[in-house]
């Protein structure tokens, strides 16, 4: 067998494996309030959306996720990527160390919060919000994060220009990208976003979208994307997973569920889309 | 020689007050903080600081932790910028030769304890002394980060990626590290340090000192430690390494080319001149016959 076979046959087995493995996730702040039961496996370069009314669990699930918050029950499972040291092993995120948890978040994985206040660093420049994972990792040349921060400003379709620019000079949608390069420049494998186009315009939604849909297949990121935008859901997700009352009540493909949805939640949320 | 540079002797105890003012228990729970402080080198360490008789901002910090290892037979230096001779130094000066009685000086081989604020003394120090800080803002994170339990997470954690960030920001805006104070640095390769805002041309006298080094910060109720002989390190770039500040002018007063100089202006056109700023070094070497002719 030659190399270009094995590198294949990795390849291959990397893509078959889950990357993440959720089993009877549960954290409640009062009867319904929070979110139980959510099991799931998601696999290398899946977009998994997670749609529901405000107050359904959505946002607990995504920080349940995260390592933000612990569960009061159930485990994650994360397996590790191959430049990591002990690379292919399964991770239980909750009873990993804090330590441990904080590297994932900012090498492997990213977080772009909803409101992109909240996951940029507002008082210091552009260039030096995307170097800032690359600092944490111990990049110590200046010009090579010079050359990661011009370079990222461009892939989200900001003017390289700007890399010295305050992100409060700059437009919401334009925020939002940089949040989105920000968490992208350490390379990672899975990216959770929070309501990543809520507050923009339709517009500036649009291109984001497509910004997105482009990054997510061309670095072959995973996803969990927490929406109550059905079109946004559409757009990006390959699955669905339907929340209401802090349970889900329906997964499976998103063409299926929003073109035949069973649960009648399901059903209520896919008829009060107002069509165009 | 001026009258302010001769040896003082010995001045009397005000009997009024404690032994240097604190209570011998606030006193014993700043040595027990000073001792974790020093087996943690450069880990801040809370201390239940006391209000001292003038306001934060003015040393407290560093006041109390002198009172807490002053013994009768030290001898005190005080300095302000480098100065001897300024508010901030003389008052000091006074207030512990008035409430511990102790023998205070202004030359720096001389001293065993050397109360300061913003400078190490030019004169390299010797194993006996030891260095007392006044720290404004001892967090090195907090420009960052204004969460307490935020940066204690990010010492806990070893989690010093933003610490480039500012540097990263100089660079940017200025071409190059313009941070000249306040410059934080590596402590013992584990925490990093705010080592109170001395200019960062005094960063490299840290490294290795022979003196035991005290940081107190009164108002933020911190105190941190450099053990003697401790590797501390400047932060930096590979391709922008530290650096501390030149000049291209000699001391006006003693010619002195290696020193730290301030800048004065004479007069309304502008006229510059530059004195060394450490004023024990420059009158040694005055009296030493090195004035400029």
């Amino acid at each position: 067998m030659n190399a270009a076979q094995q590198i294949d046959r990795d390849a291959v087995s990397d893509r078959t494996q889950p990357l993440l493995k959720v089993r009877g996730l549960t954290k409640l702040y009062g009867p319904e309030k929070g979110c139980q039961d959510v099991s799931f496996e998601l696999y290398p370069g899946e977009v998994l959306g997670i749609v529901g009314e405000s107050g359904s669990g959505k946002s607990t699930l995504l920080s349940l996720l995260s390592g933000r918050c612990p569960p009061d029950r159930g485990v994650i499972d994360y397996r590790l990527a191959d430049t990591h040291k002990n690379a292919g092993q399964w991770l239980d995120l909750y009873s990993a160390s804090e330590a441990e948890r904080r590297t994932l978040l900012r090498t492997e994985w990213g977080f772009v919060e909803q409101n992109p206040r909240d996951g940029l660093r507002m008082a210091v420049s552009a260039g030096a919000n995307i170097g800032e994972r690359l600092m944490a990792q111990g990049v110590r040349n200046y010009q090579a994060l010079r050359a990661a921060g011009l370079d990222w400003l461009n892939q989200v379709e900001i003017d390289p220009a700007r890399i010295d620019d305050l992100p409060r000079t700059f437009s919401g949608g334009m925020q939002q990208r940089l949040q989105i390069a920000r968490n992208l420049v350490s390379g990672p494998r899975l990216v959770f976003m929070d309501e990543p186009t809520g507050g923009l315009d339709v517009s500036v939604q649009a291109r984001l979208l497509d910004l997105m849909r482009g990054l997510v297949r061309e670095l072959d990121l995973a996803v969990v994307i927490v929406t109550h935008d059905l079109a946004v859901a559409r757009l990006l997700a390959d699955r669905l997973m339907v929340m209401r009352r802090s349970h889900v009540v329906e997964t499976g493909l998103t063409d299926q569920i929003l073109d035949d949805p069973q649960h009648p939640y399901s059903q209520l949320l896919v008829s009060s889309v107002l069509q165009p | 020689m001026n009258a302010a540079t001769q040896p003082r002797p010995q001045a009397p105890r005000d009997e009024a007050y404690n032994f240097a003012y604190l209570d011998e228990q606030t006193k014993r729970m700043i040595r027990r903080g000073l001792l974790k402080a020093v087996a943690i080198p450069g880990y801040q360490v809370p201390f239940g600081g006391r209000e001292m008789p003038l306001p934060y901002g003015w040393g407290t910090g560093g006041m109390q932790l002198t009172a807490a290892i002053l013994g009768a037979e030290d001898v005190l230096k005080v300095i302000d910028q480098g100065a001897d001779d300024t508010t901030n130094a003389v008052s000091i000066r006074r207030f512990f030769a008035r409430t511990a009685g102790v023998a205070t000086t202004e030359r720096t081989p001389e001293a065993t304890i050397i109360q300061t604020r913003h400078r190490i003394p030019e004169t390299p120090l010797h194993a006996d002394q030891i260095m007392v800080y006044q720290v404004p803002i001892p967090e090195p994170l907090r420009f960052i980060e204004p969460s307490e339990t935020e940066t204690r997470t990010m010492h806990a954690l070893n989690d010093y990626g933003v610490m480039h960030v500012k540097l990263y920001e100089d660079i940017a805006t200025f071409g190059h590290i313009a941070t000249a104070y306040a410059y934080p640095v590596t402590v013992d390769e584990r925490y990093v340090m705010d080592p109170s805002p001395i200019p960062k041309f005094d960063n490299p006298k840290l490294d290795m000192s022979p003196a035991l080094m005290l940081f107190g910060a009164g108002r933020e109720k911190r105190l941190y430690a450099v053990p003697p002989f401790t590797r501390v390190t400047s932060l930096d770039f590979e391709d922008h390494p530290f650096d501390v500040q030149k000049w291209e002018h000699n001391c006006a007063i003693c010619g002195s080319h290696e020193s730290f100089l301030d800048e004065l202006i004479l007069d309304d056109q502008g006229t510059q001149s530059f004195v060394c700023s450490d004023t024990d070094y420059c009158a040694q070497r005055v009296s030493q016959g090195r004035a400029v002719q």
